[in-house]
């Protein structure tokens, strides 16, 4: 099993915390992992992005160009990343804000209102759980229980109130996500 | 079997350094590597070890209150990236010509001047063959995965004081900014085993008084110092080479990488083998003292060498000093903060060696 994915988006969408809670539920499966942001942005503002490898062996390069699943949360991830998605690959994207939807016919395209979905629950911040909540309904490489203690495990103590919120944006991505037939 | 964590590279080496017992970190904060005074502080390792956290008022004061703790014979550290590292170069000159032991982490950004933020390797001649003024060596660690960040921690206070002398881990933002599943060792006691006869705690009745000073203005005695340094670098050099090699017995080409590098070209020397190309890594694990023994034998083996670095050519020379006139050397680098990818790094294979 190895699967590459790449998130991308603007600072501030939770996109690396996204990866870091797939990491952790991917080592609580005995996967290794590797999580490799693009740093700076998130602190500063702009275009984030980071490499997620889940696999069931020794992972080689954290650093690669293409991949298996690319979840693109704005129009210029989606410009920058859509090539970069493998023959026969995934790519799943938020509707929210985009002006140029992907093309590609040799690749699985999935869309998730997460945005919207987002506005209509009780904290906005829900947006990237509804995000990973699509994407697990797609690849179910981790187990749902896993995923939950991988929230518990990267989310600060202070936080833990919001699990069963966030609990709730996962859940939420599953039923919303949607195939889109190209051509 | 310790306990398993996802973690930064950058957090991995704060876990360590409380772990092994490390008496005192004074550090200034700079990126890529503020996580690791960012998660010490989280720690409160004062509480945990009694260990000091001390964010000094910049990167000369971090140095020489370092040189300072660590004349009292405690594991003392810090850490900061390439412009700071390079304000500290004086202090580390003095503290190998005092002979002091301590722990210097450079997570390596791109430079020269303020430079960038993002990764690079750029650093490798200030790490390895000096830095700062006069004869002097750092034992340069350079790791290339979490573990390693963690792992490499331990071993680097071990080999500062069995040979009295600073070592430095050099990474880079890849490794420092990456998070990787990480298996912690169990807490070490804040003392180490080593000889602490030299330290400047108070003198007792029975002995001398110790003095640690890099200054002596008698040239005759002050060559015997030198030599005897020298010697101690040889000591080092004979015992401590470490590297990592991949493949490399029937090896047609072999790429010489380290730190994220190496993590590239592992990748790289995986779809080459894939491609029928006979590849191997060696991979450095020691920059001072570096394999050239090792990558010496290769040489009489294999068809070429390509070295790969995130600079515009360092490593490459010490490869070249191995190798002389035996065989091929070619060098492929990036530089500024750029990343080359596997496949990029396979083209440049193919097109040195296989004319594409």
């Amino acid at each position: 099993m190895n699967e590459e994915i790449i998130i991308a988006g603007f600072g501030g969408q939770g996109i690396l915390s996204m990866g870091s809670i797939l990491s952790y539920s991917g080592i609580i499966e005995n996967r290794e992992v590797s999580w490799m942001p693009s740093y700076g942005p998130e602190m500063r503002g702009g275009t984030a992005n980071v490499t997620v490898i889940l696999s069931s062996e020794r992972i080689s390069s954290p650093i690669i160009n293409t991949y298996d699943t690319a979840i693109l949360l704005n129009q210029q991830s989606l410009d920058k990343f859509e090539n970069s998605v493998r023959p026969g690959g995934l790519l799943l994207y938020d509707t929210n804000g985009i002006t140029r939807h992907p093309e590609r016919t040799d690749i699985s395209i999935y869309q998730v209102e997460a945005a919207a979905e987002a506005g209509k629950m009780a904290s906005t911040k829900t947006f990237n759980m509804i995000v990973l909540g699509a994407y697990l309904k797609i690849k179910p490489l981790v187990k749902f229980e896993n995923v939950i203690t991988g929230l518990k495990k990267t989310l600060p103590e202070r936080h833990h109130h919001l699990i069963p919120l966030n609990e709730e944006g996962l859940k939420r991505g599953m039923e919303i996500v949607k195939e889109v037939q190209l051509g | 079997m310790g306990e398993t964590r996802l973690m930064k590279g950058n957090e991995a080496i704060a876990e360590a350094a409380i772990r092994a017992g490390c008496d005192a970190y004074f550090g200034y904060p700079i990126t890529p590597q503020s996580e690791i005074i960012e998660y010490l502080a989280s720690q409160e390792p004062h509480k945990r070890t009694g260990m000091v956290l001390l964010q000094a008022e910049s990167e000369l004061g971090a140095i020489n209150m370092v040189y300072g703790a660590a004349g009292t014979g405690k594991k003392a550290m810090t850490s900061s990236s390439s412009p700071g590292i390079s304000l500290m170069q004086e202090g580390l000159s003095y503290m190998a010509g005092s002979e002091l032991p301590c722990l210097v982490v450079n997570i390596v950004r791109g430079g020269p001047g303020l430079g960038t933020i993002q990764p690079s390797q750029a650093d490798y001649f200030q790490a390895t063959k000096g830095g700062g003024h006069g004869d002097y060596k750092l034992i340069v660690l350079a790791p290339a995965s979490v573990q390693e960040m963690s792992d490499f921690v331990p071993l680097a206070f071990d080999l500062a004081f069995k040979y009295r002398n600073p070592v430095m881990i050099l990474s880079d933002g890849v490794i420092g900014q990456m998070m990787e599943k990480v298996e912690l060792f169990d807490q070490m006691p804040r003392a180490t085993e080593f000889d602490q006869t030299w330290v400047t705690t108070g003198k007792t009745a029975d002995r001398e008084r110790n003095i640690h000073s890099s200054l002596d203005l008698d040239p005759a005695r002050f060559e015997k110092h030198n030599h005897h340094l020298q010697e101690k670098y040889k000591k080092i050099i004979e015992n401590e080479v470490r590297f990592e090699k991949i493949q490399c017995d029937d090896a047609d080409y072999v790429l010489v990488a380290y730190g994220s590098s190496s993590r590239i070209c592992q990748k790289t020397q995986k779809l080459a083998r894939e491609k029928g190309i006979k590849a191997g890594l060696l991979r450095p694990i020691t920059l001072f003292p570096f394999p050239y023994e090792e990558i010496e034998k290769l040489a009489n083996h294999v068809k070429g060498f390509l070295a790969v670095e995130l600079s515009a050519g360092q490593m490459v020379e010490d490869v070249e000093l191995a190798v002389g006139k035996k065989t091929r050397i070619e060098f492929y680098g990036r530089i500024g903060g750029m990343i080359p990818t596997p496949t990029e790094i396979l083209t440049v294979l193919e097109e040195k060696y296989l004319g594409g």
